[in-house]
């Protein structure tokens, strides 16, 4: 680990933090959503630790506590984590190692981290990337226990306009995202995919096509992200 | 909920090694090699489509179908705030305040 890597981990800590935060109230209202559908603390607590990968936990929560069997939550998680797939491949020439050290790294990837953490011209700073999920996992499980154990209390999050925060979260990373030229058209052209499939498809796929708008990358303005990393300071 | 205790357990154990794959699948197998550049290119765009679709459905969506909700008048104000540059944790209670309010209100 060089001087550089350490300042790295050190700025995406920081900029973990305020994600971590809004992470917290999030993974709360997972806790108390987990255990008023029949999970004990410890198994809402153990969602949060094991898996670690917010619309997946939420997608399967609402199929079991639906009265949905196994079979059907997983495929909502795995549609929901199907963009992981993605994010990972784009992050797998960035990570060294072999299969095993970089199946382990690819483990940090949380969405934040993974936008944080990209340069922008398709390369990753891992260090910074391991940095900002950090802060991001504790919170995560911090949250669940409360929720879990808190839950009689807190009552029910939407009440609370808890389940706005969600989406804040992703709204925040998109902002920094959307700075680069020709990202607008991209994002615009994902919100329409998505949108036109929602009554056709199962929660998930809808997301995962909108990844098809990327291609575009090809085609949009701005110079060509590579030949700007080589100018880069 | 029709899951039994030791059947929760089973669906946390599936949900753990299913989300490990999924996370692993990408790096294992393109490994820490160079890609071609106009695959880069389309990498570097992934992500903005990727954050806007789960954007715009968890506001937008409920199951399959399309319905507006408080939270999407809260999420529209965290969003216009965000952009103003306002701190995310500001921008975030602002939009649960609002939707907390709205729904009270309805």
């Amino acid at each position: 680990m060089t001087e550089q890597d350490r300042e790295s981990f050190r700025q995406g800590f920081r900029q973990g933090l305020p994600f971590g935060v809004v992470g917290f109230v999030i993974s709360l209202s997972f806790g108390v959503l987990a255990t008023d559908a029949g999970f004990t603390p410890w198994q809402a607590i153990a969602v949060a630790g094991l898996v670690f990968a917010g619309s997946a936990q939420f997608a399967s929560l609402s199929v079991v506590a639906g009265g949905g069997g196994i079979p059907a939550a997983l495929a909502a998680a795995t549609l929901m984590n199907s963009r992981f797939l993605a994010m990972g491949i784009a992050l797998a020439p960035s990570l060294p190692g072999g299969p095993v050290t970089r199946a382990a790294q690819g483990q940090a990837v949380v969405d934040s981290s993974w936008a944080l953490a990209s340069r922008g011209d398709g390369t990753f700073d891992r260090w910074r990337l391991f940095g900002t999920t950090l802060p991001q996992y504790l919170t995560w499980l911090a949250g669940t226990v409360v929720g879990a154990y808190a839950g009689d209390l807190i009552g029910d999050p939407e009440r609370w306009g808890l389940d706005a925060l969600f989406p804040v979260f992703f709204v925040a990373i998109l902002v920094a995202e959307l700075k680069r030229p020709g990202a607008r058209v991209v994002a615009l052209t994902g919100a329409v995919i998505a949108l036109a499939l929602v009554p056709w498809t199962p929660p998930g796929i809808p997301i995962l096509a909108a990844s098809v708008a990327a291609l575009l990358g090809l085609v949009a303005p701005g110079a060509d992200p590579v030949a700007d990393a080589g100018e880069a300071p | 909920m029709t899951l039994g205790t030791t059947e929760v357990w089973l669906l946390i154990l599936g949900l753990a090694v299913t989300t490990a794959l999924v996370k692993a699948a990408g790096p294992v197998l393109v490994g820490g090699r160079e890609l071609p550049r106009p695959f880069m290119r389309v990498l570097s765009f992934a992500a903005a489509p990727l954050l806007t679709a789960l954007v715009v459905t968890s506001v937008l969506a409920d199951g399959r179908r399309l319905a507006v909700g408080a939270d999407t008048v809260g999420v529209l104000l965290g969003t216009v705030l965000l952009l103003l540059r306002v701190p995310l944790m500001v921008a975030a209670a602002a939009a649960v305040v609002v939707t907390a309010t709205l729904r009270a209100l309805t």
